[in-house]
């Protein structure tokens, strides 16, 4: 078996990967480094981030106030002194990637300019007129390849870490172009595959989204934190799922129902206004905002359209001018997929599964408790979000954690010798067995991916959507042991070794099935109701028993077991969440403790 | 009946095939659908072999480009309809790329040519981050902003007649890139992009057809990169001759 080995191995190639390689290379120039990607990386999914990414630029904000609106967003799930360390590198990577040559939006005077965005009390969001991700992801793509120590394995998928005595020695990859299975040994692994969207019907994640590195850990023996909280933005497109950012509502849109109206006055979020306010109505959080969409749909408020009830967008109060100014992405998504123009028409918007708060266990280095294995990004779970994300905090979240994680991994990986392991090699000889055996070879079997694939996805919406209680969440958590009992049958049309995209597709399957359990089990467990997680049967929050990140592992026998492990406070109390109100009574609370 | 149409799409599997062929394949016709709905369809429902590209289904992620009836298009945006109910649509790999299978084209020689014309910031300082942002205004930010547009999605190499006949042409999107880094005011590695885009396999080896700009589907215009950079590059040369008053004039205007 061919066997290739590096320093350190970075398993995807999107914002937080690639920051992670660039960070690991400037610590030691001498290691050498693998990016693993199973899409070229300029295709990863950061590259559809589209408002933009926080961090304290103007002097009239400050720390405190960007870490008090992350975590009372997240509804005092995050760990404080992660949400600290992220607040303040935030602005030094943002400024780091000015450096690198990011086209940011500029003041007049040529500063740093900052928007508004939901959750947040001050301006404070970076951008890049909307299509942020976009100009990040190829900024960092194209700084990386003046790197000498960076290797590239575009279009690789790594199928399994090799893990020997608690430590993590490297992956097995499937070289998609020729069908070829590699082990690729590594020193330190960082993860940095993102979300898993596609485990869901109805997402604003690209087809890449199915929990690769999410799965690979949990069956490494690497827990998984806090599955339950799966965000749903509350603007996206019917029928596609094309999201229109937030930053279409921070500039002035307003949420409309079926009559006209503002409907979010009804809901403890402030009261409209004609220009936006900051931490009210359309810039509340997301998940409050998606949870006030499924009660205005049931009082039969919305709009019925062939792809489910809608709510209306409205941005033709800003102006042709403004909008190409601000949205130009928005209206060239509306153009060109909804066959509408902003300008001078209302955009059909529906709540869409957007982004994972949980994910691999890391600590604020990106250390996982397996040895030798990191995560960065939004497959990891630090937790800087808590129970909901603020909108923008996840850009800067894989910035800074990805070169945390990337340092720490550097020097991680100088301390170890370069040793051959017979056991891992011998794992990695099992793996190609098994791929070979379980899909290429197989005889018998009768399931299409596709099939299995679209009852998962209508299962965990039943039962895990953004309302949940303890009947629908039994029915999902029995129908997906049913669908992995099925996944045995599974039979691939294409035997091919060039360029098998149905191998890849069952290979991911097989990813979304364990993460989409791991999401039911978390969701089952958690009796009471915070930021996205919300149980019809348990509908208050409980800090006495929940204060608490559910942490989930595979025992032996394979099934999911959830712990709880404490949330740290530093100097901010759980307090209430507060919004739509002029003044937020929090800041002295905060100053007092 | 649902309404239907037929899609004729080139197949190619090395370890079976000598020469890509045609395959024709009945999809029912929604309005809403994409060229990518009915290849994702007919991967899910009918041939789980048909190997293509995808991602992010918003047009931004440049996975997705493909000859539709001819012409590159990013197939997520490409609607059906537009061919018209009972249309027949003929789907292929990029023009001009080496096809790994069905419609998968090999990018590994665009991709070094991206990386040859240096699409970083090159300065020949480096101040502490402490030091604050490089100052530009919105104008600065104008002048090269459109030639950040670029997703590499290469429909502009499958619309060049000169990538097609003289396959080490650098190319459209690689050279508008070295532009959008030129005209960027943070930039100081101009010099060092010129000996690549001064090569004969550079920006002489446009001869402005002007398709890459036509087929770009984010507005990048690439021609017009070209054009500007060929301009500059031809004052360059004449200065060479006038100096050095002209080179003083220069200098004298920039720092007014």
């Amino acid at each position: 078996m061919e066997i290739r080995s590096h320093d350190i191995l970075l398993v995807g190639g999107g914002g937080a990967g690639l920051r992670a390689a660039i960070a690991a290379a400037e610590v030691n120039p001498k290691l050498s480094i693998a990016v693993v990607s199973k899409v070229y990386p300029m295709r990863s999914h950061t590259v559809s981030a589209e408002g933009g990414a926080a961090g304290v630029a103007k002097p009239d904000d400050s720390l405190d106030d960007h870490c008090y609106d992350t975590i009372s967003g997240g509804d005092w799930m995050c760990d404080q002194d992660a949400v600290e360390a992220f607040v303040r590198e935030a602005p030094l990577e943002l400024l780091q990637l000015e450096r690198w040559g990011c086209p940011w939006n500029r003041e007049p005077d040529g500063h740093i300019a900052v928007r508004a965005f939901g959750g947040m009390k001050k301006k404070r969001t970076w951008f890049a007129a909307d299509k942020t991700g976009f100009h990040m992801l190829h900024t960092l793509f194209q700084t990386s390849l003046k790197y000498q120590p960076i290797t590239r394995y575009d279009e690789w998928f790594a199928t399994k870490l090799l893990v020997d005595d608690g430590q993590v020695h490297g992956v097995v990859a499937i070289e998609i172009m020729s069908g070829k299975v590699l082990a690729i040994a590594a020193k330190a692994v960082i993860l940095c595959t993102g979300g898993c969207g596609r485990v869901f019907p109805f997402t604003t994640n690209a087809a890449i989204k199915s929990g690769d590195g999410m799965a690979l850990a949990l069956r490494a023996g690497a827990p998984l934190k806090d599955m339950e909280f799966v965000q749903y933005h509350p603007t996206g497109l019917p029928f596609t799922g094309i999201l229109i950012t937030e930053a279409a509502r921070s500039e002035g849109g307003y949420l409309l129902n079926k009559d006209g109206y503002r409907y979010l006055q009804d809901y403890n979020l402030g009261k409209p206004q004609a220009k936006p306010v900051l931490r009210s109505m359309e810039l509340g959080p997301r998940d409050r905002l998606s949870q006030a969409f499924l009660k205005e749909d049931q009082k039969g408020r919305t709009i019925q359209t062939e792809y489910g009830s809608v709510v209306h967008l409205d941005l033709r109060h800003m102006g042709e001018q403004f909008i190409n100014a601000r949205l130009p992405f928005v209206r060239e998504l509306c153009v060109k997929y909804q066959n509408l123009d902003p300008v001078t028409q209302l955009i059909p918007v529906r709540p869409v599964v957007h982004y994972m708060m949980g994910g691999v266990s890391t600590d604020i280095n990106g250390a996982t408790p397996l040895d030798g294995l990191y995560a960065a990004g939004e497959v990891a779970c630090v937790s800087i979000n808590g129970a909901n994300r603020l909108g923008s905090n996840s850009l800067p979240e894989c910035l800074v954690f990805g070169a945390r994680a990337g340092r720490a991994a550097a020097e991680f990986a100088g301390n170890q010798d370069r040793e051959g392991n017979g056991a891992v090699l011998a794992q990695a000889a099992d793996e190609q067995l098994r791929i070979e055996q379980q899909y290429l070879r197989k005889t018998g079997g009768s399931e299409r991916i596709a099939t299995l694939r679209e009852e998962m996805q209508k299962a965990i919406e039943c039962g895990a959507g953004i309302y949940r209680e303890q009947p629908t969440l039994v029915l999902a958590a029995n129908k997906l042991r049913e669908l992995q009992e099925r996944y045995r049958s599974l039979a691939l049309d294409d035997r091919g070794r060039t360029f098998n995209t149905e191998l890849v597709g069952a290979l991911e399957l097989a990813c979304m099935l364990d993460v989409a359990q791991s999401i039911v089990a978390c969701a089952l467990h958690r009796t009471e109701s915070r930021g996205a997680h919300q149980r019809i049967d348990f509908p208050h929050r409980d800090d006495k028993k929940f204060l608490a990140h559910s942490v989930v592992r595979l025992a032996p026998d394979d099934s999911l077991r959830v712990e709880y492990q404490p949330v740290t406070i530093t100097r901010w109390p759980p307090g209430e969440r507060v919004y739509g109100q002029e003044e937020a009574p929090v800041e002295a609370q905060a100053k007092a403790s | 009946m649902a309404d239907k149409i037929l899609l004729e799409i080139a197949r190619y599997a090395p370890e079976q095939d000598e020469e890509p062929r045609f395959q024709s394949f009945e999809v029912p016709f929604h309005k809403e659908w994409v060229v990518l709905d009915a290849l994702n369809h007919i991967k899910d429902r009918i041939d789980g072999t048909l190997t293509y590209r995808w991602s992010c289904r918003m047009g931004i992620c440049g996975s997705c480009g493909m000859m539709v009836n001819g012409e590159p298009k990013l197939t997520c945006a490409t609607f059906l309809s537009s061919y018209g109910k009972g249309a027949r649509v003929r789907v292929e790999p990029l023009r001009y790329f080496p096809v790994i299978r069905d419609l998968v084209t090999a990018l590994s020689d665009f991709l070094l040519k991206l990386e040859k014309v240096k699409p970083w910031l090159i300065r020949n300082d480096s101040p502490p981050l402490t030091a604050g942002e490089f100052l530009q205004t919105p104008e600065q930010l104008d002048l090269y902003k459109q030639f950040s547009m670029c997703i590499n999605c290469t429909l502009c190499y499958a619309a060049c007649p000169v990538v097609g006949l003289e396959p080490s042409f650098v190319g459209p999107a690689a050279l508008a890139l070295a532009q959008r880094y030129n005209l960027d005011n943070r930039d100081q590695g101009a010099s060092e992009r010129l000996g690549i885009l001064a090569h004969p396999d550079g920006i002489w080896g446009c001869t402005f057809v002007g398709e890459c700009t036509r087929v770009c589907p984010k507005h990048v215009d690439p021609a017009g990169a070209i054009q500007q950079y060929k301009l500059k590059a031809a004052l360059e040369w004449v200065k060479s001759f006038v100096l050095p008053r002209g080179h003083e004039d220069v200098s004298k205007k920039e720092a007014a």
